[in-house]
């Protein structure tokens, strides 16, 4: 039995998507052709042996509620543990919806409580990786941590800058001493918003946290992770952060690289799981041109289709020429289409003829079952 | 627990010899098809989209591979509070342990299974055929009829009608005339392989059978000619869709390439009667900038860099640059290396085709397929001849 519990928060950084998410939760925004985000998440947690796993939701969940189902398809439908949809009106007192990360982890304070875990890991729905957490919670329990905060290394972005994340002040045993201010450019420990903290201490600074004035978690918290044992775990290999639409389409397209197919959907034999949908193995047609792409189950595809990524139960008929776009599931493109970057939610449906065209730093965006 | 209509019990015991390497290690419902799928997939797809919630998998031969798969029959959403997917192997009894040794026999030791659910009918399902059926509309005839037994049937050329169980009708439906396997059949409709048996009929029936040291205990040869001699209820429930044995390399391979084109003859990919499969969790297929596919099946997990034309490929398979795959079915996990050439074969599983390998020849075609067995290791450059076998251990 794992010795853990997992928290996902299904909503935060999707102010950052608005246009992907209007309709649903950061976690259920389709990716990768035949997966939610939070597949990404939820099946390196049930890897790493958590399977006991609660999902903090806000607005916009019926898609999720939809996607998840009893959490069959990753094994989290159990008797010990498995899958808590935890909605956001928990008690008399949240009579509000939540606004930070700090409220919706009091909100579900019961949940936490109720439950035997040691340590509680935390994570968002914004980060495409294959990672295993066995070696985290083992390095934890070695050191006698309190709190272990995963971190990346590279070069600060502007974007991490704009969407305020965190930068980490580590020394040469790993004990995270504060946070750094950095510019655009720095060598930086960029924190990953994956927390692993002790049941215990997450329930104590609950307990406090309105005495002592405590705003943002993870900020406050880390700023005063000289008080706790705090480490820091540096996460390697492939990984992609999805805060703009630009970087959802980006990283989708990293996925035509065959290497990123093996690190981020193979390694290790750990797999990403999703929703099974038993669609049909998909059909190329006489005459079909498909190049570089990625093609799921469940399409019958007669026209041109280059650079793209298209999602399950996709039909895209003769004459039709698809470049460096991402369709998304049950679309329809009609005879002598054509589409350059675009970015076509789930449903959508484009009549004959049409020339739709974005620009790679700007795809065009259109929405879910709307009819072109 | 509350009683049920209808109880299935699915052969799927048979060895399936005529698919020689294919089924040398596992049971020929468990051979792969259409990409994703497993044959077994089709008769248990159509029991749960026929509302049929119990069903009893009779396996003898290799049964490691099918009984994995199944498991609790998730996958095919079997896994029932009262019923689902049950695995029922022979077994040790009092009277000592054996084989099945008919298809009758097999009911017949499994009649424990039936009592304890103890439905009003019970359907007698083979497991390797490839078609979608709703025997929920079998089932009302054979209720509205009041029949002993239901034998659903497919009209067949006449020229084939010989390798069936053939049978004559009148206008309502009732059986007049049966005969196994006939050198001159008297009409083209041919057993289909599935009975609905009114369960205390079928009892009464098994038991007298098993009593009988002449029987051979088949449902064809012994169980329906004994009920027609007594006068029984024997209808027929004529079927007209798609329905394809796929007991031989030729016929496996056609029912394949039958699911290929803009109007396939098999059509897999209809919503309202989906064919559930217990796959993998493998990303799309990925066409790489050198890859070409034309005309051909692909599932998720497969990385294509070659060329593949008029084929089916499983999932997970890796069609590496150069390399050119035609007329042919390619089963999951399998590698086919640079500038291998691979025409009108049947590769199983896990197999792994070395670089510059020649598999078939001038004289491939569908009579004259080459066949890889599972898990074959093919070393670099290796010729192989239409109608040539290479099996692991035996490379």
């Amino acid at each position: 039995m794992s010795n853990t519990l997992g928290i996902i928060f299904s909503n935060i950084h999707e102010r950052d998507i608005k246009e992907l998410t209007s309709i649903r939760t950061l976690a259920s925004v389709p990716f990768g052709g035949r997966y939610r985000l939070i597949d990404f998440v939820l099946s390196n947690m049930i890897n790493s042996g958590i399977t006991n796993i609660g999902i903090i939701t806000k607005y916009n969940y019926q898609s999720l509620m939809d996607h998840l189902q009893s959490g069959k398809s990753w094994d989290l439908s159990r008797k010990n543990g498995g899958l808590t949809i935890l909605p956001p009106f928990n008690n008399e007192k949240s009579r509000t919806v939540y606004s930070s990360r700090l409220e919706a982890i009091k909100n579900v304070e019961s949940f936490i409580r109720h439950n035997p875990s040691d340590y509680i890991l935390m994570a968002d729905c914004d980060i495409v990786c294959n990672f295993d957490y066995a070696p985290v919670i083992a390095e934890h329990e070695r050191r006698g941590a309190e709190i272990t905060l995963i971190y990346r290394k590279h070069k600060v972005t502007a974007s991490q800058l704009a969407h305020k994340r965190l930068f980490l002040d580590i020394d040469e045993d790993s004990k995270v001493k504060g946070l750094r201010n950095v510019s655009e450019g720095d060598e930086a420990n960029v924190y990953t918003d994956f927390m692993l903290i002790n049941s215990s201490l997450l329930l104590y600074i609950l307990d406090h946290c309105d005495e002592w004035g405590v705003k943002s978690f993870s900020r406050d918290i880390i700023s005063k992770c000289v008080d706790y044992r705090t480490y820091a775990y540096k996460l390697d290999g492939y990984y992609a952060t999805i805060s703009s639409l630009a970087d959802y389409y980006k990283h989708s397209m990293e996925l035509l690289d065959p290497e990123v197919i093996n690190e981020l959907f193979y390694k290790g034999g750990q797999y990403i799981y999703t929703k099974v949908r038993d669609s049909a193995p998909t059909r190329i047609m006489s005459g079909a041109v498909v190049k570089n792409s990625l093609i799921p189950d469940g399409c019958i595809i007669k026209g041109k289709v280059e650079n793209s990524i298209i999602f399950r139960d996709c039909v895209i008929e003769e004459g039709v020429t698809i470049t460096n776009s991402i369709i998304m599931q049950d679309s329809i493109i009609e005879k002598g289409s054509t589409l350059n970057c675009v970015i076509m939610d789930k449903g959508a449906h484009v009549l004959p003829g049409r020339l739709l065209s974005g620009h790679s730093t700007r795809p065009y965006y259109i929405e879910k079952d709307v009819v072109i | 627990m509350k009683k049920k209509k209808c109880v299935a019990m699915l052969l799927a015991g048979g060895q399936g010899s005529r698919l020689k390497a294919l089924t040398s290690t596992v049971a020929k419902p468990a051979v792969s098809f259409g990409g994703k799928y497993r044959i077994i997939d089709f008769t248990l797809s159509n029991c749960t989209n026929s509302g049929i919630d119990t069903v009893g998998v009779l396996t003898q031969y290799q049964p490691l591979v099918l009984s994995e798969y199944i498991g609790m029959g998730a996958a095919w959403d079997l896994d029932r509070l009262n019923g689902g997917a049950h695995i029922l192997a022979p077994y040790q009894a009092k009277r000592g342990a054996r084989w099945y040794e008919g298809t009758a026999d097999a009911i017949y030791q499994n009649l424990p299974f039936l009592q304890r659910y103890d439905s009003d009918h019970v359907l007698i399902l083979s497991g390797d055929h490839i078609y979608r059926m709703n025997y929920a509309k079998m089932l009302a005839q054979h209720i509205a009829n009041d029949a002993d037994i239901t034998i659903a049937v497919i009209d067949v050329p006449i020229k084939e009608a010989s390798r069936f169980g053939i049978m004559s009708y009148s206008e309502d439906f009732s059986i007049y005339d049966f005969a196994e396997k006939p050198k001159e059949p008297k009409s083209n409709h041919a057993s289909m392989g599935v009975y609905m048996f009114k369960k205390d009929v079928l009892v009464e029936q098994l038991t007298q059978d098993a009593a009988d040291p002449n029987s051979d205990k088949d449902f064809g040869k012994n169980i329906i000619p004994k009920m027609l001699a007594e006068g029984k209820r024997v209808f027929a429930y004529q079927f007209d869709g798609y329905w394809k044995d796929v007991g031989t390399l030729k016929s496996l391979w056609e029912a394949n390439m039958d699911l290929l084109g803009e109007n396939p003859a098999f059509d897999l990919s209809e919503l309202n009667w989906k064919i559930f499969s217990g796959g993998d969790a493998y990303p799309p297929a990925l066409v790489t900038a050198d890859g070409k596919v034309d005309n051909s099946i692909t599932t998720e997990g497969d990385i294509i860099a070659g060329t593949v034309v008029n084929s089916v490929l499983g999932e997970h398979v890796i069609v590496e640059k150069g390399a050119v795959v035609e007329n042919s079915v390619v089963f999951s996990g399998t590698v086919i290396k640079a500038g291998a050439k691979i025409n009108y074969a049947i590769i199983d599983e896990d197999v792994v085709i070395g670089e510059d390998a020649v598999i078939g020849d001038g004289k491939s075609s569908a009579e004259h397929l080459a066949l890889i067995g599972r898990g074959t290791v093919v070393q670099n450059g290796t010729q192989l001849k239409s109608d040539g076998v290479l099996e692991a251990g035996n490379e």
